[in-house]
């Protein structure tokens, strides 16, 4: 097979000296085995190939992707998008081409895990299935891997690669149930059974759940709670074309978050599945988003960084460009406490296993409602004392983590599963002072 | 492209399937932004491939493939066999298909101008010339329009003696005024919230008058920052149009699709609170509530010839006088559950499985009018264009917001009202229907963005809906 890389490279001096260009190839296999009803149902694989280009006629700018990659079909893009550009109006702000950089040593990637087949997921689904017999278990096993090249005419020349794999599921009996989520870079580091486990035993304190009366109280948030806070303040917050356009709450340099409250991103770190490079080819690094509560950065790609007369901090994210830019490698910062301590802490309030369906109301006041789903425990005394039916919250991300509200932090630091997908979010277990419950199960 | 369909059915079957189909998908798509007269983004996407599934035993397997030879296509065949044999791990009972006819079929969606015949220069200008309308008024800070244009070629072949093409055109777009105050956002939207997307081709945008509500459309924005409000109480509850159409696809088209109600979305896009034993008994809404899920309206977002079955598009009675009556269904679902197939299954392009999607589920039209029903309401809201939207996995307990609304008092439209809210259960909600606006203001809405499925798979879907009323639904709900 012909590297990534070099059909990128080829792309880019098919543009020529017509315009500046950069081109991004990608190739890999996803695979996802998906169960309902406690049996696989649909079982499936795509071999993803897609070459994008994106070129510049003195600003005028116009992007072009197909998942040819024959000299011709390569030609016929490169012809096309440079035509687009020629009938495109002049980008005042058009930031140019990222310059050549090194990459770190960014290499998230597990040849096992990309060579897996469909009976080794399947394996991993009969372990879920099997930890609790007699329920309607359902979720999905999945493998990903992807190789990616780019290149541009300003001589910046990267490739790049990673494979994630996670299994996610439910165990469930009509309204109620429990889940558990795991992601790796390993396939081999996935074990059904436990996930297995962590649905039973949430589905197990799930039964007969009653209505709780809406209104405050303290919370325990899984790390699947706290994963969606984390995506939600990345993608309308921490997005640097949205403070850019005074879309975003984002105060640099405010203590707009508890002094426990620390959030990074890095697809370094240890445990990461992401890329050494966004879409622009810019290097990939940490960045500091929240430290001790001060609010310290905000994400850029290369047009949102020009305006503010910084750098891009590489995270341009391909077909997300009119939004702005987002980190996909969150990691949210632990403490020491165990969500068993967190819970013998709580005098009367709730556990939440799960979010669901999360909407902003106001980018700006970050008000998002949203639901609670598989598995919201009373908590009284120290204890778990029952389940109640899903709750409707309506409550502010940001205010929810502000001065004095987080109690305590978990141990435990994990890919979480969020609104927007596996892997992107590494997040403990919190205790928080209150969450707005603004609605039960009949409204 | 019908002789790599076949090629890989034929492989399919040769590694053990019982069944077997693929599709050959060849796309172009193109999207145009601009932000504040300038553009955002030219993208121009063009993806061919093929999709095969194959039937083992209890499960489906699929494969993809972006290269179009005949041995990669008897690969691919060969490998979605093989996909739905490891399933036999984890196994249940056998899928059964529901006979549908078989058709050697050619059908197209109608288009007068073809998307692609119109220069760029001119899909950019009206861009421009629409943001440069509402930056006109003073406080707009974004002012954002887009268009967005799709062109798909189908060949699907199955084991069973299907061969159809197809070729669906879809055009749309619309924009969006942002005003900024010290401690919130607001915005208006038109022709809705992420704009109004049809079959056809661009005459359906020429259609909207772009320009001629621009600048409406941004005042109101920035009126929307010194308005009241919206109060918390239950009110009679006007919805425009779009938002009914929003109501529709979220608590009746999802809460209706027949995989989620046998359990196949379980753990990612939910269930639904309908049983099928009440099937024909339960009571969805009110004798007003009409409701069907009809594939052949021209011009509407869900419509197409045959799906990605090759079942016949079809109209099907889903709500009749209030009563739940049908299903959206495939083959093996309508299979599982004794019902006739519906022909509702699709896929998100080649390399996607096909699976049960909205049509265009809609309401048929009242006998009333806006402002008959603004007329007849003594205490109310009257709230148009989506801003945002949540519902629970089952379908029942929903939040809505509007970007806009105006307080009803005593048959007149009065002050307006920012940040508007209502919740309610679905049942309930829509046993409140009490007035519909007729034939002349009910529209084809079109939702191009509906996520459903592992790997998401984005849909377009339509709901046709007219302006309609509620009665007692709690409003204001405050974060």
């Amino acid at each position: 097979m012909i590297e990534p890389v070099t059909i990128a490279q080829r792309l880019v001096e098919m543009v020529g000296d017509r315009a500046e260009a950069q081109a991004t190839m990608g190739v890999g296999e996803a695979a996802l085995t998906r169960f309902a009803n406690s049996f696989i149902h649909q079982n499936v694989a795509d071999a993803e190939r897609s070459v994008t280009v994106k070129v510049s006629v003195e600003g005028r700018v116009a992007r072009g992707t197909d998942n040819r990659t024959d000299d011709a079909a390569l030609a016929a893009l490169a012809e096309r998008t440079v035509e687009a550009a020629r009938l495109s109006p002049v980008d005042p702000e058009w930031p140019g081409l990222a310059p050549a950089a090194d990459t770190a040593d960014i290499d998230n990637y597990d040849p096992d895990t990309a060579g897996a087949s469909p009976e080794r997921r399947a394996s991993l689904v009969a372990d879920f299935v099997s930890a609790l017999p007699g329920t309607d278990a359902a979720g999905y096993c999945d493998t990903e891997s992807l190789v990616v090249g780019f290149a541009n005419s300003r001589g910046q020349r990267v490739s790049s690669r990673r494979t994630r794999a996670t299994i996610d599921g439910i165990h469930r009996v009509g309204t109620v149930a429990g889940s558990g989520h795991q992601t790796s870079v390993r396939l081999a580091d996935l074990d059904g059974a436990a996930v297995g486990a962590v649905a039973a035993r949430r589905f197990r304190l799930s039964s007969d759940p009653f209505d709780l009366k809406p209104g405050e109280y303290e919370v325990v948030l899984s790390p699947e709670c706290m994963a969606t806070i984390a995506i939600f303040l990345a993608f309308y917050g921490f997005n640097g074309k949205a403070v850019t356009e005074g879309r975003s709450f984002l105060e640099m340099g405010a203590t707009q978050f508890d002094e426990r409250v620390n959030v990074w991103d890095d697809p370094g770190s240890p445990g990461s599945v992401g890329l050494g490079f966004d879409a622009e080819g810019t290097p990939k690094r940490r960045l500091d988003l929240v430290r001790s509560g001060v609010s310290m950065a905000a994400t850029h790609d290369r047009k949102s960084a020009a305006r503010v007369g910084g750098e891009s901090t590489g995270h341009s994210v391909p077909g997300l460009e009119a939004h702005g830019s987002l980190a996909t490698d969150l990691v949210v910062g632990g403490g020491g406490v165990s969500e068993e301590e967190m819970i013998a802490a709580v005098d009367r309030g709730l556990y939440v296993s799960t979010f669901n369906y999360c909407r902003v109301l106001d980018p700006r006041t970050m008000v998002v409602t949203g639901l609670t789903r598989n598995g919201t425990f009373m908590i009284e005394n120290g204890a778990i004392t029952g389940a109640v039916t899903n709750l409707r919250f309506t409550q502010s991300f940001v205010a929810a983590l502000g001065a004095g509200r987080v109690l305590d932090l978990g141990s435990e630091v994990r890919f979480a599963d969020s609104e927007f997908g596996p892997g992107l979010v590494r997040a403990p277990a919190m205790r928080l002072a209150s969450w707005n419950f603004t609605g039960g199960a009949e409204g | 492209m019908f002789d790599y369909a076949t090629v890989a059915v034929e492989a399919a079957l040769a590694a053990g399937a019982s069944y077997a189909d693929a599709r050959v998908v060849d796309t172009r798509t193109e999207k145009i932004e601009v932000l504040n007269q300038q553009v955002q983004g030219v993208d121009r996407v063009e993806t061919i491939g093929i999709g095969v599934r194959a039937l083992v035993g209890s499960s489906w397997g699929f494969y993809a493939t972006a290269d179009l030879t005949d041995a990669a296509a008897r690969q691919a065949g060969a490998r979605a066999a093989a996909i739905a044999s490891a399933s036999a791990g984890v196994p249940g009972p056998p899928v059964q298909l529901a006979d549908v006819p078989v058709s050697e079929a050619f059908w197209e969606s109608p288009f007068v101008e073809h998307w692609a015949d119109v220069s760029l220069s001119e899909k950019v200008d009206l861009l421009v010339r629409v943001t440069t309308a509402m930056q006109g008024v003073t406080g707009i800070a974004l002012a954002r329009a887009e268009l967005g244009f799709f062109d798909t070629n189908k060949w699907f072949v199955s084991s069973q003696g299907h061969r159809i093409r197809q070729h669906i055109v879809e055009s749309g777009g619309g924009y969006d005024a942002t005003a900024l105050g010290e401690r919130e956002t607001q915005r208006r939207s038109y022709p809705q919230s992420f704009g109004q997307y049809e079959t056809g081709g661009y005459e359906t945008v020429r259609a909207w008058d772009y320009e001629g509500n621009a600048a409406r459309i941004a005042e109101e924005a920035v009126r929307l920052l010194s308005a009241d409000e919206c109060p918390e109480g239950e009110k009679q509850l006007i919805l425009e149009g779009s938002q009914l159409a929003l109501q529709i696809h979220e608590s009746v088209g999802h809460a209706i699709e027949l995989d989620r109600i046998l359990g196949w979305e379980a753990a990612f896009a939910g269930t639904s609170h309908l049983d099928l034993a009440t099937l024909g008994r339960h009571r969805y809404g009110s004798e007003l509530m009409q409701i069907t899920a009809d594939a052949t309206i021209p011009g509407a977002l869900g419509t197409f010839g045959y799906d990605d079955e090759g079942t016949p598009a079809q109209c099907v009675d889903i709500v009749k006088d209030g009563i739940w009556v049908g299903v959206l269904s495939g083959r093996d679902s309508a299979a599982r559950a004794g019902l006739p197939p519906g022909g509702m299954v699709r896929a998100d392009g080649f390399n996607r499985l096909p699976m049960v999607r909205m049509t265009n589920v809609g309401l048929l039209a009242g006998d009333s009018s806006l402002a008959e029903i603004i007329a007849d309401t003594s205490d109310g809201v009257y709230m148009a264009t989506n801003r945002s939207w949540s519902i629970d996995d089952r379908r029942l307990n929903f939040q809505f917001g509007t970007e806009i609304a105006w307080e009803v008092k005593k048959g007149k439209l009065g002050r307006m009202l920012r940040n508007p809210t209502y919740t309610g259960i679905t049942p309930h909600f829509w046993a409140r229907l009490d007035m519909l606006a007729g034939e002349k203001e009910r529209v084809h809405w079109g939702t191009p963005n509906c996520g459903k499925g592992q790997p998401v798979q984005i849909g377009h879907t339509g709901h046709s809906a007219p302006p309609g009323r509620f009665a007692n639904v709690r409003v204001g709900v405050k974060g």
